[in-house]
């Protein structure tokens, strides 16, 4: 069953892919989407990502909540920050925070989560010393953003991830 | 155009006030872009075009049109999807360009290399 349907979650989601972009829901265009997604698949065995398994599938749904929270209200800090930029310059700046994620996957996911957050920008990863580099818009209260990182999301994916 | 005016006023107020409310977000983006001092501050102001303004000008568009031909649109979602999955790859990008330049350069406010006996940053971000 592995051997045939090596990646079953992507080849689906290509399937819905093909079907919302041809806007239809015909018997052909499923099993068309069917075919292009399973192929497809295949063609992923040969970049061998490392594959990343949770059991509590349940907390996904507490992170993204987390995420779509933090995302809003770091948009209206950000926009805020801009428009009273002329009268008051933004003080922005680097911090440098140590991760402790060992994953592969979920330090990608952790990189996505901190570049939608308009106001944090992922600048660098050292793989060996593992020391994330980010820029942070708005450095006021530096510290509190170390923090908020490594309980907000770090904690979480560990739980989910490892 | 002319059948925009058969859109329904109860589907036009929402309509009108997501596409402003993206539209405003988007441009405090590119007024950030044009007013903010330093490059890496500026990385930050085009991601609120790129989620906020992106999310509601396309929700804003799917309910538009939803309504107007009468049968539920979602293809709009693939925008949304395509434009978050994608915005990250060019950002870190420019930023670790913007600091392998500084580096080289040498200089003031950024940080310095943690491992400086090898002669390129280690780029691997996954």
């Amino acid at each position: 069953m592995r051997y045939w349907f090596p990646y079953p979650l992507l080849s689906f989601a290509l399937m819905v892919f093909w079907l919302l972009i041809n806007q239809s829901l015909s018997i052909a265009q499923i099993l068309l989407g069917a075919a292009l997604g399973i192929s497809h698949a295949w063609l992923m065995v040969n970049l061998r990502p490392s594959k990343t398994h949770t059991k509590k599938a349940w907390l996904v749904a507490r992170l993204a909540g987390q995420v779509t929270v933090d995302v809003a209200r770091s948009n209206l800090a950000v926009m805020r920050a801009i428009l009273r930029s002329k009268r008051r310059p933004v003080r922005s700046g680097f911090i440098a925070i140590d991760i402790t994620l060992r994953d592969e996957n979920s330090i990608a996911l952790l990189a996505c989560i901190l570049t939608a957050t308009p106001g944090t920008a992922w600048i660098e990863f050292d793989s060996q010393t593992r020391v994330l580099l980010l820029h942070v818009l708005d450095i006021e209260n530096g510290p509190t953003w170390a923090d908020l990182i490594r309980t907000h999301y770090e904690a979480p994916l560990k739980e989910l991830f490892e | 155009m002319s059948h925009l005016t058969d859109l329904p006023l109860w589907a036009a107020i929402p309509v009108c006030l997501l596409l402003l409310a993206g539209s405003i977000v988007t441009l405090i983006g590119s007024i950030g872009l044009l007013r903010l001092k330093s490059f890496y501050s500026r990385l930050h102001a085009p991601t609120l075009g790129a989620s906020a303004g992106v999310i509601m000008i396309c929700l804003a568009s799917m309910l538009c049109f939803a309504v107007l031909q009468n049968r539920w649109i979602f293809h709009e979602v693939l925008i949304i999807v395509f434009i978050i999955l994608t915005t990250p790859v060019t950002l870190m990008l420019l930023g670790q360009s913007a600091l392998y330049r500084d580096r080289i350069e040498e200089k003031d406010g950024v940080p310095r290399k943690t491992t400086p006996d090898l002669p390129t940053p280690e780029t691997e971000t996954p």
